[in-house]
């Protein structure tokens, strides 16, 4: 039975740039961004770290292949540096090996960084799926976008738990209403303004039953984590944050190919959520997980995830939502930042921009007051990469 | 008896009022006759259409026992690349069989046909899937505009238990310049309509039905159908009056409901009449293109057994208006339409790959596990099946002649689309399997969770720079 990784690596320092579309920035200039508040934030310096994990999804566009960009950026001094992809789970794959790196003993200190410079495409939304999916899918998979992917797990939560169309909206409006509210309030989030309910379902159909105020914005951003092994963590600052688990789960093509799955849930996301709560020791996720960044990216994927991470139960997380459950100011509050709705989603670096908003409320230090949540004790957050029925989902526990 | 075995049919969904026509084309005085034509959708063309037409027809046969196929158009996507040999995968035909190509005139339907018959009584194949399809581009404002619709037909040529026996045929050539289309252009040319008329359609199929009557000693009066295409409509009646038949024995010419669909109009009237035969009626068939071929047939007892085929009246009855021109030329690239940057990504397609993956692209086959029984799309060695996971113990399936339920779906207006929103969704095949499919002829309020599909294979893309027409399969409404 292997030991896992819980409280054997420390975070010592993070960095996160302002997300949103960023016209007058490179993915260069975003990654010396994140990590100047990064390494600042750990009092260390450029040559205390040993290795480094970089992560980017879209690199034809921004930064090109390998990880020679992240190098030549930051002038890293001829140390290891690796580039992870798994699609939307990439910054917390770079945060995984970074942690894997120094819990191994291979290095004492390791670098996480992830970018990803959306903004130029030249159109919204990211690019094209089949295109992205190799040879043979990109002549045989439907043409779709990623809201149009996630609208069909709408379609199916509605029909499995016999939601009309406007319950089923007016649910998922609500999960938007709440992230609206965090990300008004945080002076890193991309769209800082609150939306109503009316809003939400009058909007424009996106991908049907999903309307804009349903999916997340497209942003540039950079995010970074310097992690070091715990028993070192203390040298560098009082309160360090320790990795209670890192998980992922990918999907067989059960989901996809065989006619079980019900299509109202993210399989990987219940799978990877069961491996970290026996990682990190969690026995009731709804009572022991204070908070959390989810993947966010639309938002019935908000929805499923908190069933699929137990936070409610299956077909019940409309009670949830409606009691403001995850509210800021609910019991289990959930995108305290305003998610990726309000951040937006660079691929590369929004599994590093959760941690870090677990990483300042754990320490108590959000910039503002107001958004500080009360004695948090486990953070946890998730990525999910790719489409509902194939996907790659990354799970991180952190804690004091 | 050399004969035909089965028949089928494909007439796609939208039509077009010429009264739409009319009022978009007014300011150039064409005033077209009252009627409607048949409209290929935006994923649609001559092969797509063969297809159709060719699975129709062999509903109920073994693909297996088909050893050839001749595909006729006028408007083949490809120069070269044999288009029946794209057909014949799409059908999932084996690839020890004959493939042939029959291009360049309106007569080249029942050129493929009697071809077709031919080859069989030659005994150097048996059993011949014949496919007529066309699916002309005509320059907007132009008289074949309203004169042209889109349509298939196919015909199932064997030996033995055949629906109609094969009994004579006749043909005439001549080098009619009354259209013409040179290499690389893309509208045909025409010469005055009344010299096409007069000079070549009241004569060639005057000349060719007589000629089939004298050399088989026939009198006209023998025939209980007598098909032969209907460019122009008084002149169709003339012709008959003149050759001494009664108008009751003129089968209907489909040109106020479907169009002259060329290479196809012919071989569709014959599956029409088909559709109505009774055991002991002759039938006979002319072709007008570049002179004609006349054939006769006469119907036999197993006209009976004919299965459950959509052919001709099921598909004309089954239908959606197509109330705007303008979508029409967007549907035909006739006026370019801007789809955004996203649309302007193109798909290179990798022929290699292409070929290698051709069961699964073009054939939509995937794999059944001799261990545990289920179907999966695409292909796999490892069963999928997680309580199974065995390895290389799959058999071949065809997933494109089973039926599915819809098991969730979007439209969506992000996706680049000619005609947005894409509708798109997860399909349960009946007997077992799953995987996604854009959807196409249907519209997002008619689609539901449970709805019964089918599996149609259709254009995917032009890739205009590298000059691929790229395919694959796509689910619909049960059509008829």
């Amino acid at each position: 039975m292997a030991e896992g990784i819980k409280d054997k690596v420390a975070i010592i320092g993070m960095g996160c740039t302002k997300f949103g579309e960023l016209w007058d920035k490179s993915a260069e200039d975003l990654m010396v961004d994140a990590f100047k508040e990064c390494i600042e934030d750990a009092g260390i310096e450029k040559k205390d770290i040993n290795s480094a994990w970089f992560g980017v999804h879209f690199e034809e566009q921004s930064v090109g292949k390998g990880a020679t960009s992240l190098a030549l950026a930051l002038k890293l001094p001829f140390i290891p540096v690796t580039r992870v992809e798994n699609f939307c789970a990439t910054a917390t794959e770079a945060f995984r090996g970074a942690c894997y790196g120094v819990a191994s003993g291979a290095y004492d200190i390791a670098l996480a960084l992830g970018v990803e410079k959306l903004k130029d495409t030249g159109y919204g939304g990211l690019p094209g799926g089949p295109s992205l999916m190799g040879t043979k899918n990109a002549l045989i998979m439907p043409k779709l976008t990623a809201p149009g992917a996630f609208a069909m797990l709408a379609t199916r939560y509605f029909a499995v738990y016999g939601l009309k169309p406007e319950e089923g909206k007016r649910m998922l409006a609500k999960v938007s209403v709440k992230s609206h509210y965090n990300g008004a309030r945080n002076p890193k989030a991309h769209l800082r303004r609150e939306v109503t309910e009316e809003q939400i379902i009058n909007a424009p159909i996106i991908a049907w039953p999903l309307g804009l105020f349903d999916c997340c914005g497209v942003s540039d951003g950079a995010a970074a984590a310097i992690v070091t092994r715990a028993d070192m963590a203390k040298k560098f600052r009082p309160d360090p944050i320790h990795v209670k688990a890192l998980q992922v789960a990918l999907s067989s093509g059960e989901e996809l190919m065989y006619t079980k799955w019900d299509g109202a849930h993210v399989e990987t996301t219940y799978r990877a959520g069961k491996l970290a709560y026996k990682e990190a020791g969690v026995k009731n996720p709804r009572e022991e997980i204070s908070m959390a960044e989810v993947h966010d990216c639309f938002s019935i994927t908000e929805a499923v995830t908190m069933e699929d991470l137990q936070f409610s139960p299956r077909g019940k997380v409309k009670e949830d939502i409606e009691a403001g459950r995850f509210n800021h100011d609910g019991p289990q509050p959930v995108q305290p930042d305003g998610g990726l709705k309000c951040f937006g989603h660079p691929i590369g670096a929004s599994g590093l921009r959760m941690i870090y908003e677990m990483y300042k409320q754990l320490q108590g230090k959000v910039q503002l007051p107001e958004r500080q949540i009360k004695n948090p004790k486990l953070g946890l957050t998730h990525n999910l990469g790719g489409f509902p029925p194939m996907n790659i989902v990354s799970i991180a526990i952190v804690g004091s | 008896m050399v004969g035909i075995k089965s028949y089928g049919a494909y007439i796609p969904r939208y039509r077009m009022n010429h009264n739409t026509l009319f009022m978009a084309i007014a300011f150039l005085g064409s005033f077209p006759a009252p009627g409607e034509n048949a409209v290929a959708n935006h994923d649609e063309d001559a092969l797509t259409m063969a297809v159709a037409a060719g699975i129709d027809c062999l509903s109920g046969v073994k693909r297996e026992m088909v050893d050839g196929l001749y595909l006729a158009t006028t408007s083949q996507p490809y120069m070269v690349r044999q288009n029946s040999a794209l057909v014949a995968t799409a059908l999932d035909l084996q690839s020890s069989i004959r493939t042939a190509d029959f291009i360049g005139s309106a007569k080249s339907g029942t050129t493929a046909l009697l071809s077709a018959l031919d080859t069989v009584k030659g005994e150097t194949s048996s059993n011949i899937v014949v496919c007529a399809s066309d699916c002309r581009l005509s320059k907007p404002g132009s008289p074949q505009e309203s004169l042209y619709g889109d349509g298939a037909a196919s015909l199932f040529v064997g030996n033995g238990d055949v629906i109609a026996t094969f009994e004579g045929a006749y043909s005439v050539s001549y080098d009619f310049p009354d259209r013409w289309r040179a290499s690389g252009e893309k509208f045909e040319h025409a010469w005055e309509d009344r010299f096409i008329r007069d000079s070549g359609y009241s004569q060639f199929i005057a000349e060719v039905i007589s000629g089939l009557l004298k050399k088989y000693k026939l009198n006209i009066k023998d025939f209980a159908k007598i098909v032969y295409p209907g460019l122009y409509a008084r002149e169709h009646g003339a012709i008959a009056k003149r050759l001494g038949a009664d108008p009751a024995q003129l089968q209907d010419t489909l040109l106020s409901t479907v169009g002259d669909t060329g290479s196809a109009s012919p071989l569709m009237m014959l599956v029409a009449a088909l559709e109505d035969a009774k055991p002991g009626d002759r039938i006979l068939i002319a072709s007008f293109g570049n002179g004609g071929d006349a054939m006769f047939f006469q119907v036999t007892e197993k006209i009976k057994d004919v299965g459950n085929k959509r052919a001709v009246k099921k598909h004309i009855a089954s239908k959606k208006d197509l109330a705007s021109y303008e979508k029409y030329l967007a549907f035909r690239n006739l006026a370019p339409m801007d789809l955004g940057m996203r649309g302007e990504i193109s798909i290179k397609t990798p022929m290699s790959a292409l070929f290698r993956e051709r069961k699964v692209i073009l054939s939509l086959c995937g794999s059944k596990c001799k261990k545990c029984g289920t179907p999966q799309y695409p292909y796999q060695r490892v069963c999928v099946n997680p309580d199974c996971g065995a390895i290389d113990q799959m058999e071949d399936y065809r997933f494109s002649d089973k039926k599915g339920v819809v098991f969730t779906y979007t439209g969506d207006n992000l996706a680049a689309s000619i005609d947005p929103p894409s509708i798109y969704g997860l399909v349960d095949f009946d007997g077992g399997g799953r995987f996604w499919f854009d959807f196409s002829d249907c519209d997002l309020d008619s689609v539901k969770v449970g709805m019964p599909v089918e599996m149609t294979f259709r254009r995917r893309y032009v890739d205009e720079s590298s000059g691929v027409h790229g395919y694959s399969w796509k689910a619909a409404p049960i059509r008829a």
